[in-house]
């Protein structure tokens, strides 16, 4: 297949994506909304408690809103990823796939373009979340590019996600089931992470996992590229949260090299029901 | 006359059920074969095949002169597909869905554009063309998924079931539709329930049961095989049974059974309607009141009465149990 059609097939199925987030804003009203949700629900309910255990005194709240905003666009990014697999999963139910499947274009062009698609969708979602921060009084206390970096590697491991979830949500044919299973393995995912509490807070086990946990170097690269690290919080020990950036990058090309080929074969085998 | 569609052998099992048990079908340029069977039979799953969707375990199949297995990206090109549940994106207004398809079968932006005006002129969708699918009534949906098929004008088209769950008047709105494009030299392979509609659009009719072709012939030789169309009538009094039989035998085209506890007869006969008017008429003059008359036109239940010894509901049974 030339490379010039597979993208041209690619952009034609991503505007058809696109054309639904259009024509249904609720679906990206409530995947903005819940991080929201998240943000002020955190920020002012565990603000406090948190907020002091970061050692900041009289600003124990602001000091948790500033830590706590990577880890709410880590969470956000990779359940925006999950779009992708819900939505194939309607597209093979709804016999959508079948019709792409029986017509001449690049195979591979679906799910480029529906990964594609997905990643303008969390575009807008991290503007949006941005805004929010910005109103509750995050700030971003780094360099233009470092800032850039750190939405790079947000977009970038969600992407990858994605193509896990590409590959599931055409394996179970289900949007129900999918956003039921996908939930129950990435809401314990990002929470036993350094996403809403610092490390040394987590029960011992569940600081190693953390620590390895590639939805901690995620917001750990974000909380670094953003400069929102709390001052005089210690050097993590383990080298993924030292070098989060690279460790993150790293996952993602792994995730990539195995779900991209997997994801495909599944594409080519799948028919509706 | 070449043959646009061939198949041979082909099988296919899901685990321990045999879905296709060895089917064999042909059909020449610019003819429509009707496949006819009940749910569960195998029609899916020959469609699926003959349109690349689904590589059978074995056998092998050709469509438009390409082969299936070896080359499915050049039959994609030669074929049009439309599912049993119509494939439109609900979000997408019905133009959209077009273009969409168009510029997938690389026609190039213009022609795609002015392709999906031009289909949906011909399938009466002008009006809802630029509103989302999700509004269209089902008979609507399922045009703007035959009119999908067609973005290419392909040589070959593949329709399953077509007017299931569509309203009576939808059905033959769609009939119209089909038998329109088959005059205009389309090869069609069409799956069906329902052996009237076989009868109205295919010249030839292949019915499977449980993946294996049952019978193979034209609607006529099917009917005749089954019967083809019965009058029956009920008489007031019994009479008067046996008259009955003798006022009608003009308009018998067959041996005439009674059923005397019921003061029933059952006889076949041709001509549909007019058969009916006909042999009300006589049963008038000749002074022989009726309870009951009606003509009974031969269903896939007497095709599969008469070629399997059960009724087609069987087979739907057995998949469930
Ligand atoms: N994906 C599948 N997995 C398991 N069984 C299937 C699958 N698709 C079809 N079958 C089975 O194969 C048989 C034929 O199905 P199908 O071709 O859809 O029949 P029809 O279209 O005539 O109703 C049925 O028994 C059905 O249950
Ligand atoms: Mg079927």
């Amino acid at each position: 297949m030339r490379v010039p059609s597979v993208l041209a097939d690619a952009d034609v199925v991503a505007r058809r994506n696109i054309t639904k987030i259009k024509r249904v804003p609720d679906l990206l009203v409530f995947t903005t909304l819940q991080p929201i949700m998240f943000v002020l629900l955190f920020s002012y309910v565990f603000g406090g408690a948190i907020g002091s255990a970061l050692g900041s005194g009289s600003g124990a709240g602001e000091a948790y809103r500033e830590f706590l905003m990577a880890g709410i666009f880590a969470q956000t990014v990779i359940f925006g990823a999950t779009i992708t697999g819900s939505a194939l999963a309607e597209d093979v139910k709804k016999g959508i796939i079948d019709r792409f499947r029986s017509l001449p274009m690049a195979p591979s062009a679906v799910l480029a373009g529906r990964t594609l698609s997905d990643v303008v969708n969390n575009v807008i979602v991290l503007v949006v979340m941005s805004l929010t921060g910005l109103a509750v009084g995050w700030r971003i206390r780094s360099g233009f590019v470092d800032a850039v970096i750190g939405y790079v590697v947000l977009l970038a491991f969600a992407y990858a996600v994605s193509w896990i979830m590409a590959w599931v949500g055409m394996l179970v044919r289900s949007p129900e089931v999918f956003n039921n299973a996908s939930f129950i393995v990435i809401f314990p995912l990002t929470f036993i992470a350094i996403t809403f509490v610092p490390l040394d807070t987590l029960p011992a086990p569940l600081q190693r996992f953390a620590e390895w946990n590639p939805v901690s170097s995620v917001t750990q690269a974000a909380r670094e590229q953003f400069g929102n690290v709390i001052p005089g919080t210690p050097e993590p020990a383990a080298w993924p949260l030292q070098n989060p950036v690279l460790y993150t990058l790293l996952w993602a090309v792994v995730i990539l090299a195995v779900f991209i080929p997997l994801a495909n074969l599944q594409y080519r085998r799948s028919t509706s029901r | 006359m070449t043959d646009a569609i061939t198949a041979s052998g082909l099988v296919k099992r899901y685990g321990d059920v045999v879905a296709l048990a060895g089917v064999d079908l042909s059909v020449p340029s610019g003819t429509v074969l009707g496949l006819l069977g009940p749910n569960g039979a195998g029609k899916t799953t020959v469609v699926r095949i003959l349109s690349t969707l689904l590589r059978p375990d074995r056998g092998s199949a050709t469509v438009a002169g390409v082969d299936v297995l070896a080359d499915p990206r050049e039959v994609r090109r030669r074929i049009g597909l439309s599912g049993q549940y119509a494939a439109v994106d609900e979000y997408l207004t019905g133009f959209e869905n077009l273009q969409m398809i168009g510029r997938l079968y690389h026609l190039g932006r213009p022609r795609a554009r002015e392709r999906a005006r031009e289909l949906l002129a011909a399938f009466r969708l002008e009006d809802a063309a630029d509103r989302p699918a999700r509004t269209y009534s089902g008979g609507m949906r399922r045009r703007l998924d035959l009119a999908g098929a067609l973005v290419a004008n392909p040589p070959v088209l593949f329709l399953d079931e077509p007017t299931t769950g569509l309203d009576p008047r939808s059905r033959i709105e769609m009939w119209e539709v089909i038998q329109n494009l088959v005059k205009a030299g389309t090869t069609l392979l069409l799956t069906t329930q329902y052996l009237e509609e076989a009868d109205v659009l295919a010249d030839t009719i292949v019915v499977i049961d449980h993946g294996r072709v049952i019978a193979r012939g034209t609607a006529d030789e099917l009917k005749a095989q089954v019967g083809g169309e019965r009058l029956e009538v009920t008489v007031s009094d019994g009479d008067r049974l046996a008259d009955a039989v003798d006022v009608l035998a003009p308009v018998a085209a067959g041996e005439a059974s009674t059923e005397p506890h019921r003061r029933a007869m059952t006889l076949p006969v041709v001509g549909g309607a007019s058969a009916l008017v006909d042999a009300l008429r006589r049963l008038d003059a000749a002074g022989i009141e009726v309870d009951d008359v009606g003509l009974r036109r031969p269903t896939l239940d007497d095709v599969f009465l008469t070629l399997t010894g059960r009724p087609a509901e069987d087979a739907d049974d057995q998949e469930v149990a």
